[in-house]
């Protein structure tokens, strides 16, 4: 029984350490990115990785080190709110690049959102052509 | 070898900061500032992960907690109110 119990606890180090490693170089692969992609969009792709691969990997790590049952809720909490919130800055990062017009396009392979742009500023046009603005201009 | 790992991790941890701090520093935009801000807490926050692993305590973990749900007011704010200053156009 203590041989096996010994021989456990060496996989579930051996696979934490594995975890950690693997973890920071996730963090190591963000930075390389975000000094060697040429604009924002790329950036932001590479910028995801320790975000939310690196904290689960990070998480899980903790969690087989601790070797107790009531941590992993936390844990699970922690991730379930970062996978909640780097969603609404990485939108509110990437629209506001977009708009402001952070990024290469000869580097796009498809751009969904020009068609978009260009409907609703048609739509915007079209009653201010109709002297929508009329009644404040008199 | 959690000595070893410890030693492995810290080395890596603090090559991937002094890249998100150089861009921070030569970034040519706001938002590529915001962005590498937003990587240099995802490394704080592997760092902290990491010192719970490796010395078996748990006093970070509520620290990890509220990084994770309160880490993204900053880049959302900063993204509301940026506006482009360059010169031209398609440079970044």
């Amino acid at each position: 029984m203590n041989p096996d119990a010994n021989v456990v606890d060496t996989v579930i180090d051996a696979v934490s350490a594995v975890f950690m490693i693997v973890g920071a170089v996730m963090s190591l692969a963000a930075a390389i990115g975000l000094l060697r992609f040429p604009d924002l969009m790329s950036r932001m792709h590479a910028a995801t990785k320790p975000q939310v691969l690196g904290l689960f990997l990070l998480l899980a790590a903790v969690g087989l080190q601790l070797r107790t049952w009531w941590v992993w809720p936390v844990l699970l909490l922690a991730w379930i709110f970062q996978l909640l919130t780097v969603p609404v800055s990485a939108h509110m990062v990437g629209r506001a690049g977009y708009r402001t017009k952070h990024l290469h396009r000869e580097l796009l392979s498809t751009d969904e959102l020009e068609a978009v742009v260009l409907k609703a500023a048609e739509a915007a046009k079209a009653p201010a052509s109709d002297g929508g603005r009329s009644p404040a201009a008199e | 070898m959690m000595e070893l790992v410890l030693t492995v991790t810290a080395v890596v941890l603090s090559l991937a900061a002094a890249g998100a701090i150089v861009r921070i520093a030569r970034g040519p935009s706001l938002l590529d500032r915001v962005l590498a801000a937003d990587v240099l807490l995802a490394i704080l926050g592997a760092a902290l992960c990491i010192d719970m692993a490796v010395n078996r305590h748990l006093n970070n973990l509520m620290l990890l907690v509220a990084v994770s749900i309160i880490g993204f007011i900053g880049s959302v704010t900063v993204a509301r109110f940026v506006a482009d200053r360059r010169e031209h156009l398609n440079e970044s």
